[in-house]
């Protein structure tokens, strides 16, 4: 049901049945590598190529995600996706190995919320019983697909981000329990001019804080109506700039409710430089980290935001500003009903 | 001594080019062109081989050192062969950087795997 | 630059200042540093293989430059290819950068990244694409200046 400008409020309760969670050799030195399910010592994967192992990520977390809810391939209607690679290749082959009618999606790292909202929407207008929504990414890929070769000596400025390897998967279906979708706003591509691509998190903020406030004001709720209002990968610049930003709108959010899912993967040692970034970034630590929390009953309503930086490389070299998008989806727990 | 000036003006140069980086936010590829350019000019002007001669492998062993062997192979086959020499001599002294890095280059993908 | 500033709304003009302010500034003073150090002590070791090869083979201070180049590119491979070079190039910036073995690093890099797209269209395609425009605008300002000086020298000048 739409609720304002942007927003879809859900009625049916759709909700998170079962998530998967894999992480590469570097988010296994990480801060929350407890919250994985699969953690891999070899970047490889074993596989001929980065984007194979890319795609071996994301099989392995729809694997797990439907083992744990005992949901075959059989009972998912649709598989909705995609990553960062050149025309999301890698969850195509994915989708091409799990074998159900595929929607492929490309929002950068936002896209793991876009999927989670499509997902949301269908179940909840009675198009599907189980969607599965998923993305991976890897860091030697993302390098090489955006940056330089993984081997090369470029010496990194303190803005840049460090793609996540790994892959989360959330299979969404009709629940009781569980953590229940109950709305979701899609956002706007906002661009303010910025142009470095080693400062992707200062480029995102505003599309974040965008959405935020739309959500916000779409539901008409007040910031505190949140647990936790959690970004996806806007680092330690966009996190810093994006909460000014939510300051000068007066909405008294509190510095203690609004995290960043880019600063909590790594430890601070790890030379990260401004914090994780990737499409998998916000799905490894909101499917794992964030709903475990849910489930202990830390968290009862969460406001999930991830965002995407949507250049492509040929649009940096012709000198084309960097737009952003965000899109948000609420969750929420209820505190007696976990079974 | 040599030892000590090479140190010294290899260090220089290596500053000018992290300031290139740091300051006019240029790229890799933006900068080692910029100072490729600029070891040329400098031999144009006369200038590059004294570095040479004063600090050793702190100008040889710089990028801008292969401007420098570009410029200076061109005007050696020129002087040799007429105005034509500009362009044939070109690779004349260079040609060992550029030859060892392409084959080096493929011997290094025909062992290694990139570590990520 | 500027054009592109003057173009931007006066939203995106405050919300740039409010970024200037958050971002992490580099830090230019022990960037400088570190290059100075290790670029001087890449030359250093260039100087000492020159050396070298002046002493126990029969080259002069003149030729001894395309051997030591050639050998500061094979330890560059090894650098390279058992993933070290890329950690002391974070570390040293354009203190391996500038050096040949920075040259030596993005093309070998290029070479071992692209081999999953085959040894013609992978490697060969790319293994000069970081390294290129070195050598392209190296050679057109060679073919420059050696024109000029060489009009000069021989049509004007004696």
């Amino acid at each position: 049901m739409l609720v304002g400008h942007s927003t879809w409020k859900f009625n049916q309760q759709p909700a998170i049945i079962s998530t998967g969670v894999v992480g590469g050799p570097f988010e296994a030195n990480g801060k929350i590598a407890n919250d994985f399910d699969l953690l891999h010592e070899d970047l490889w994967l074993e596989q001929d190529s980065f984007e194979q192992a890319q795609q071996k990520m994301l099989e392995e977390a729809a694997e797990i995600a439907m083992d744990k809810a005992q949901i075959s391939k059989g009972q998912i209607e649709f598989f909705i996706g995609g990553d960062l690679i050149n025309q999301i290749t890698p969850t195509t082959f994915a989708a091409k190995t799990i074998g159900v009618p595929y929607l492929g999606l490309f929002s950068a790292c936002a896209t793991s919320v876009e999927s989670l909202a499509l997902a949301a929407s269908i179940i909840d207008n009675n198009g599907a019983n189980h969607i599965l929504t998923g993305t991976a990414s890897h860091n030697a890929a993302a390098e090489r697909q955006f940056r330089y070769p993984t081997e090369y000596g470029g010496q990194k400025p303190p803005t840049a981000q460090w793609t996540v390897t790994g892959s989360g998967c959330a299979l969404v279906g009709k629940s009781e329990t569980g953590p229940i979708i109950t709305s979701a706003t899609i956002g706007k591509v906002i661009d303010m001019g910025l142009t470095d691509p080693f400062n992707m998190g200062g480029a995102m903020a505003p599309a974040a804080v965008d959405t935020i406030i739309r959500h916000l004001h779409d539901l008409k709720v007040d910031v505190s109506h949140y647990d936790l209002i959690i970004t996806g990968d806007l680092g330690k610049i966009g996190h810093e700039a994006s909460f000014d930003l939510l300051v000068e709108q007066n909405i008294g959010i509190k510095k203690e409710q609004y995290l960043d899912c880019g600063l909590l993967i790594y430890n601070d040692e790890q030379p990260v430089h401004s914090g994780g970034s990737g499409t998998a970034c916000s799905a490894v630590v909101t499917y794992g980290h964030i709903l475990n929390r849910m489930k202990n009953g830390e968290l009862k309503r969460v406001l999930f935001v991830a965002t995407g930086s949507l250049h492509s490389p040929m649009s940096v070299q012709q000198k084309e500003t960097i737009p952003c998008i965000a899109h948000a989806v609420s969750i929420e727990y209820k505190a007696g009903d976990v079974t | 001594m040599i030892f000590f000036w090479a140190f010294v003006i290899g260090g220089i140069i290596c500053v000018i080019g992290q300031l290139m980086f740091d300051i006019f936010k240029l790229s890799p590829a933006h900068t080692l062109t910029t100072l490729v350019v600029s070891g040329a000019i400098l031999d144009g002007l006369g200038l590059y081989e004294p570095l040479i001669n004063f600090a050793g492998a702190g100008a040889t062993v710089p990028i801008t050192s292969f401007g420098n062997s570009l410029v200076h192979g061109a005007i050696q086959e020129a002087e040799a062969h007429g105005l034509i020499g500009v362009i044939t001599g070109i690779f004349e002294v260079t040609s060992a950087g550029i030859s060892a890095a392409i084959i080096f280059g493929v011997i290094a993908s025909f062992i290694f795997k990139p570590k990520g | 630059m500027t054009n592109k500033k003057k173009k931007l709304n006066p939203k995106a003009q405050h919300y740039q200042a409010i970024q200037k302010k958050n971002e992490t500034k580099r830090p230019i003073f022990t960037n400088c540093l570190k290059a100075f150090f290790v670029g001087g002590f890449v030359c250093f070791i260039g100087q000492l293989i020159s050396t070298f090869y002046i002493y126990f083979f029969d080259f002069t201070e003149q030729t001894a430059g395309n051997p030591t180049v050639a050998t500061l590119i094979i330890i560059t491979m090894f650098l390279t290819g058992f993933g070290v070079y890329d950690h002391i190039g974070q570390f040293a910036g354009a203190g391996t950068a500038v050096p040949v073995t920075g040259f030596a690093n993005a093309v070998i890099s290029s070479a071992i990244e692209h081999r999953t797209e085959g040894y013609i269209l992978g490697v060969g395609t790319n293994m000069l694409k970081l390294a290129g425009p070195v050598i392209v605008y190296g050679v057109f300002s060679a073919f420059i200046i050696a024109l000029i000086k060489t009009i000069f020298s021989q049509f004007l000048g004696s």
